[in-house]
Order: C-alpha cells, then sequence, then structure tokens
C-alpha cells in the first residue's frame, strides 16, 4: 500500500496522492463516458461530486479484490498479516448470504402474518432477526453446547488455539486456554448466557419502573408529574457512564467481598439509570394517549388506575415501546460489558465477555506471529458487537416502518 | 434583543440550579458510603481515638448540611480537597515530610483534564466537517448505493463498544501496519507534532464512534428540510442540487445540527473513560477509573463534577445555540 517509508509525514503526503488521482480519475470517467455515449443526459449531467464518488467506489471494489487475490496467494509468515482481512470479507460475505436464505425459509415457513413481515423487510432486518435468534439459542443452551463447564479448570495454562498439537495446541480445547487453563470456547459459549441473560434482566426491570413511573405521571399530571419529571431531569444531568460508575463505587464499598451482591446492585443501579430514559419516552406516549376520547370513556365509566394503564394505555403505546426496548437493550448490554471491561461489574469465575476482552486483550501484540491467539479478544469483543448490530438493524427497520415510510 | 438576554440568562440560571442539584446528589451518594473518610484513611487498624482525631481535623463530626457546604465553597475556590491515595502515602513516608509532599486533587486532575480537552479536541477536530460532509452526501444522494452504505456502516460502528472499535484500530494500525503507536504516553513538554501523534489512534477512535451519530442525524436534519415547499421552489429554480442543499436547507438545518454537535462533544468528553483506558492515555477518564477502583473518593467526587459540568455546559451551550439560530423560539409568543 505505501512505496514509502511509512513514516507519518509520507503516509499523509501518500493519502494526499490518492485523493488527488481519484479526483482525476472520476473526471477522467465522465469526459470518457461523454464521449463513447455520445453526450447521454446521465453523463452530461453527472455532478463532479457523483463522478468522484464513483471512481471512489470503483477503487475501493479494486483495492479489496487485489488484498483479497494477495492474501490467497501469501504463504507462510507473510500470510498471517492477512489473517484478518480474509476473516473479515469471509464473516461479512457468509453473514450476508445466511441473512438472505433466512428471510427466503422466513417467507415460506410461518403464519401469514410472519410471511408478510419477511416479504417486507430489508436484509439488515433479517440479519438482525436471525442473529437475535441465534443468541438466544446460544445462552439458553449453554449449557448442552459448551464442551466444558465456565469455571471447570479443564486442562493445562495457556493451550494455543487452533488444536494443532505440533504448534503448542490440543484438539480438545479449540480455542485454546486461559491463563488459569479454563476452556475459552466454553467461556464464549457461557458468556452469551451471563452477559446477556444479564443485560436482559437488567433493561426489563428498567423497563417496569420507567413504564410505570411514565404512565402514572401521564395519567395524574400534577404534582405526581412534577416530583417524577424534576427527579429524572436530575438524574440525567450526569453522564450515565459516570453516575454507573460512581454508584458502583459505593455498591461496592457495601457489599465488600460478596460477588453475587455486586452483580445485583449493578443490576439495579444500571436499571434505574436507564429507566429515566423509558420514563421519557413512555410519559411523552402516554400523554398523547390520555387525551384521547377513549381514554375519557373509560375514566368515566369508573375503571381503576391500573386498568387504564395496562388495558387502555400499554397496549397503544406498544410499538414505539418495542422499538425503546431494542435501543435499551444494546445500552444496557453495551454499559455492563463497559463496566466489566473496566473491571468493575461482574466480577471473575463467571464467564462475561467484557472482562474477557480485557484479560485476552494482551494477545493482540501478536497478531504478527499467531493470529489466531490475537483473534481471540477480538472474538469477545465481537460476541457483543454483532448482538448489538443485530438488534440496531432490527429497530432500525421498525422504527421506518412505524414512521410511515417516509423518504 | 432584551427578550434573548432574558431567555440567555434563565437558561444559565436553569443550568447553574441543575449543576447544584448534582453537586447534591454527588455529595449524598457518596455520604452513603458505609464508614467515613477517617476509617478509609486509616483502613484496617485504626485505633477509636486516632478515627475521632482525624474526624476533629476533616471536620466530619460536624452535620451532613455544614459538610455539604464546606465541600461546596472549597469546590468554589478550586479545592477539592486530597486524594486518598495521596494521603496513604504520605503516612507511609511519615509525618515529618509534611503537607509539601501530598498532591492536592485539584493538581492531580488539572493536567489530565487538559489531555482529556487535547484528546477530545483533536477528535472533535477530525470527526465535526468529516461528519458534516458525509451527511451532506447522504442527503443528497438519499437511497443510493453510497447512502445505504454509510447507513449500514454507522449503524455498525454505533452500535459497537467502543473498545471493540480500539482494538481494530490498534490491530490494524498498530501492529500489521506498524504506523501510529498503540500506547500514548503523553508527558507534558512533548512536541506538538509527537503528541498529535500519539493520540491519533485514541482519537481516530473517538471519531468512528461520534461521526456516525452526527452523520446520521445530519443526513435526518437535511432530508427534514427536503420537504419544504420552498425547497421545492429552489428545485423548480432550476438550480443544482448541491446548491439546494448548501444555500437553501443548510442555513435552516444549523440549529439541529449546532445542538447535535454540541450533544455529540459532551458525548466526547464522557465517551473518553473507556478509550483512555484501552489506549492508556493520562486523562481524567483513566484516572476516575483508577480512583473508582481504590475507592478514592475526593478524586471519584471531582471527576464526576467535572464530567457533570462539561456534560451541562455542552447542553446549556446547545440549548442557547438553537434558540440563537431560531426566530421562532427569539420571539416567543
Amino acid at each position: 500500500m505505501f512505496p514509502l517509508e511509512p513514516t507519518f509525514f509520507n503516509i499523509v503526503v501518500t493519502l494526499i496522492g490518492y485523493g488527488l488521482a481519484l479526483a482525476g480519475a472520476g473526471f477522467l470517467f465522465r469526459l470518457v463516458g461523454r464521449k463513447v455515449t455520445n453526450n447521454k443526459p446521465y453523463f452530461r449531467d453527472m455532478p463532479g461530486g457523483v463522478a468522484i464518488g464513483f471512481a471512489i467506489g470503483a477503487f475501493a471494489i479494486a483495492w479489496v479484490v487485489y488484498t483479497y487475490i494477495q492474501a490467497q496467494l501469501a504463504e507462510g509468515p507473510a500470510a498471517n498479516k492477512y489473517f484478518f482481512f480474509l476473516v473479515a470479507v469471509h464473516g461479512i460475505i457468509i453473514f450476508a448470504v445466511a441473512a438472505y436464505i433466512f428471510r427466503f425459509l422466513g417467507r415460506l415457513i410461518g403464519t401469514e402474518g410472519t410471511k408478510k413481515a419477511f416479504r417486507q423487510m430489508p436484509v439488515t432486518a433479517a440479519f438482525g432477526i436471525m442473529i437475535i435468534v441465534l443468541y438466544a439459542i446460544v445462552s439458553i443452551f449453554a449449557g448442552v453446547i459448551a464442551p466444558y463447564g465456565q469455571e471447570e479448570i479443564v486442562g493445562n495454562a495457556n493451550v494455543v488455539p487452533g488444536g494443532d498439537p505440533a504448534m503448542g495446541g490440543d484438539p480438545a480445547y479449540l480455542l485454546g486456554t486461559d491463563q488459569i487453563g479454563r476452556d475459552i470456547l466454553s467461556r464464549l459459549i457461557y458468556g452469551a448466557q451471563n452477559t446477556v441473560g444479564i443485560a436482559f434482566v437488567t433493561t426489563c426491570l428498567a423497563f417496569l419502573i420507567g413504564t410505570t413511573f411514565g404512565f402514572l405521571a401521564a395519567v395524574k399530571g400534577g404534582w405526581m408529574d412534577q416530583i417524577c419529571s424534576r427527579t429524572v431531569d436530575a438524574l440525567m444531568a450526569i453522564p450515565q457512564l459516570i453516575f454507573a460508575l460512581l454508584l458502583m463505587t459505593i455498591a461496592t464499598a457495601w457489599a465488600g467481598t460478596n460477588n453475587v451482591l455486586v452483580m445485583v446492585y449493578m443490576v439495579i443501579i444500571i436499571a434505574v439509570l436507564d429507566s429515566t430514559r423509558v420514563f421519557r419516552l413512555s410519559r411523552a406516549v402516554g400523554i398523547n394517549i390520555v387525551v384521547m376520547d377513549y381514554i375519557e370513556a373509560a375514566k368515566l365509566r369508573g375503571e381503576t388506575l391500573p386498568y387504564l394503564i395496562f388495558k387502555e394505555i400499554l397496549p397503544n403505546a406498544y410499538a414505539p415501546l418495542l422499538a425503546e426496548f431494542g435501543l435499551r437493550f444494546c445500552f444496557v448490554f453495551l454499559t455492563i460489558a463497559s463496566l466489566s471491561f473496566l473491571g468493575i461489574g461482574i466480577k471473575p469465575p463467571l464467564a462475561d465477555w467484557g472482562t474477557m476482552v480485557r484479560d485476552l486483550s494482551g494477545f493482540l501484540n501478536y497478531a504478527q506471529f499467531l493470529p489466531l491467539n490475537a483473534a481471540l479478544p477480538l472474538m469477545a469483543a465481537g460476541a457483543i458487537a454483532l448482538l448489538t448490530v443485530g438488534v440496531n438493524f432490527l429497530v432500525d427497520w421498525m422504527l421506518h416502518r412505524s414512521s410511515g415510510l417516509k423518504e | 434583543m432584551n427578550s434573548v438576554l432574558g431567555i440567555i440568562l434563565q437558561r444559565l440560571g436553569l443550568g447553574l440550579l441543575t449543576l447544584l442539584v448534582v453537586s447534591v446528589l454527588i455529595f449524598a451518594s457518596v455520604n452513603a458510603l458505609p464508614g467515613d473518610f477517617a476509617e478509609a484513611i486509616l483502613g484496617q487498624g485504626a485505633t477509636p481515638e486516632a478515627v475521632a482525631s482525624i474526624r476533629e481535623d476533616l471536620g466530619l463530626n460536624k452535620n451532613p448540611f455544614s459538610r455539604y457546604f464546606s465541600w461546596l465553597g472549597g469546590v468554589l475556590t478550586g479545592d477539592f480537597g486530597t486524594s486518598f491515595a495521596q494521603a496513604n502515602m504520605s503516612s507511609f513516608a511519615g509525618s515529618d515530610t509534611g503537607k509539601g509532599g501530598i498532591e492536592s486533587v485539584a493538581a492531580q486532575i488539572a493536567p489530565r483534564f487538559k489531555n482529556t480537552l487535547f484528546l477530545a479536541g483533536v477528535a472533535a477536530a477530525i470527526a465535526i466537517p468529516l461528519a458534516l460532509t458525509l451527511g451532506i452526501l447522504a442527503a443528497l444522494y438519499r437511497n443510493s448505493v453510497y447512502d445505504r452504505a454509510v447507513n449500514v456502516t454507522t449503524l455498525s460502528a454505533i452500535s459497537s463498544p467502543e473498545f471493540f472499535l480500539a482494538y481494530i484500530l490498534i490491530l490494524f494500525l498498530a501492529f500489521l501496519n506498524p504506523i501510529l503507536p498503540s500506547l500514548s504516553n503523553i508527558y507534558d513538554g512533548m512536541a506538538f507534532s509527537e503528541r498529535l501523534q500519539k493520540t491519533l489512534l485514541p482519537a481516530l477512535t473517538l471519531t468512528l464512534a461520534v461521526t456516525a451519530q452526527l452523520m446520521r442525524m445530519t443526513r435526518a436534519a437535511i432530508i427534514n428540510l427536503l420537504a419544504s415547499p420552498y425547497i421545492e421552489m429552489a428545485r423548480l429554480k432550476g438550480i443544482s442540487p448541491m446548491r439546494v442543499i448548501v444555500r437553501h436547507a443548510l442555513p435552516n438545518a444549523l440549529a439541529p445540527i449546532i445542538n447535535v454537535v454540541a450533544l455529540n462533544l459532551a458525548y466526547l468528553i464522557t465517551g473518553v473513560v473507556v478509550i483512555e483506558v484501552v489506549f492508556v492515555y493520562p486523562g481524567i477518564g483513566q484516572l476516575f477509573v483508577d480512583s473508582v477502583k481504590i475507592r478514592d473518593i475526593p478524586v471519584v467526587q471531582a471527576c464526576c463534577l467535572l464530567f457533570a459540568a462539561a456534560y451541562i455546559l455542552l447542553n446549556l451551550i446547545a440549548d442557547i445555540m438553537s434558540i440563537l439560530s431560531n426566530p421562532r423560539l427569539r420571539h416567543p409568543k
């Protein structure tokens, strides 16, 4: 990529050079297009930016293909350099194909309703559903899928991943073992149960608190609304991760060495902090619903407050709340992962992705020589990213659909 | 013009009030700690007499209200107290080293806060122009291949945890192609170019996280405007699409965009925590995490207040800017 010595200055110069070359290529492309097609409007009216865009796109595709061929041709230590590139390319292709197949199957199998939904959705949303189903299966059946227990010390410490005895691996431990001899594959699988499970429980709790108070504030109004809203304002004035860290300091002091208690406190703290956002949304949605005539009618019928909230408001606030649930889950999941990554939160013997990333991150240094080892921390981090990306893709489509497909 | 000044003063007052409430919240949560500062400083082998004398010294035997106000008074004059870790170290060293050896929290925080601001500044300098350009282009060529590719990429960048982005950048830019250093050991008196080079990788990670959000908001703001009648009119006049966006849509989209920029800057200030830890960048976020781990309460308190103040200030700026750029808000009925 860089013919010159890779110093900072040379790279900047090279990048500028590439930019100018691409701009030139774009204008050349438009010029040639005009000449060849005898000044067709498509080329004649093409803005310069679009022409350069075509050049950049073509260059990017050419670069990926070129690097891919290089990667296939490279052998021995030189191939290590391309390992991650190949994994990324293959991963994207495999997931894209799988999502297409999943959507195709979804259109064939299921009830009329789900078939219709699958016919309408873009492939990214199908990808999201596929990922969520996959993670749900893995986390529920972690005990069956994982070859070993999460706290079980199965063999030697630091067995190299790959399962090749010649390289210092062991076929019994496909991804090797960690610094005290626990099977990393099993811990990754159990991580789905622990990390996702805890995030899910936390999100449910946040929704329970947030929607209850939000709807109460919407229905009751007056001082109830004022107290709830001002409390939420105050809580939201401190950045969430910072506040969570502050409260976790106090929680760990209270819990002492009791790790289970620390996690219970963490769930409560994050749920309360996140419920502020849920409160805002459900109050806003609720206020719009409360002024409807059917609520008036229900009130005149003498219905109780729980009936109003659960039977009249909740069903009508379902769509925005569901989308918010997806988003909240992502935020909670990322917050918990970040806390664990920082060493506060889900505590050791339990397998957890955030903690695993931190513990294994040292292997990244070996990227040139032992790419599989270096891939371990990225696997744990990628497991987190894959789920949040999937959920976000799905939520994006749901929001787009509920906004009435404008633009 | 008077009404504008009035509104701004009102917002400023509200901001100060929020900050006051936040300080009460922080103080109250720290007071919920079991034991108190005296026991924490002396540790396990504290004799009741020693605890009592330290309580006397620090005024811990007073009631919470007067303690809160003396803390607040100290904060207002720039005195955040003494860090526990530093206090412990000086007690190991013996009392004859005197007060001179103990660094106050303020002295500990100040250089790190500068570093964090530098990191956030570099990230913002890359992210804001990049995001605005990408966002405008995405709005211009919406529903094209470009728009979809950018949409998928930014959505993935937003949803990934920061440490994932950070490690991927480290992998490709530091280990596989040794272009940038993977650790940011910044110190005082460093040449600017070297400092910039060491800050670039964390700044790029922050840029990835922020650009995505900023770009999507810019795109949404401009697309919302493109449905207005005056844009239709401009198109019918035969102006080029780029001119329609830059001359007609952008000035009106400025308010939401400034708002988003300010909010994302707030994110930059607070989102640095994880990234500073990954890159061992000597900023305030790393100090905060370290202090949380060893429960160094005065430092935690001070960092928390500082983060909250920055967050509130940027939100306030966003608020005021959007009022100033919108005549309808400037002259409320």
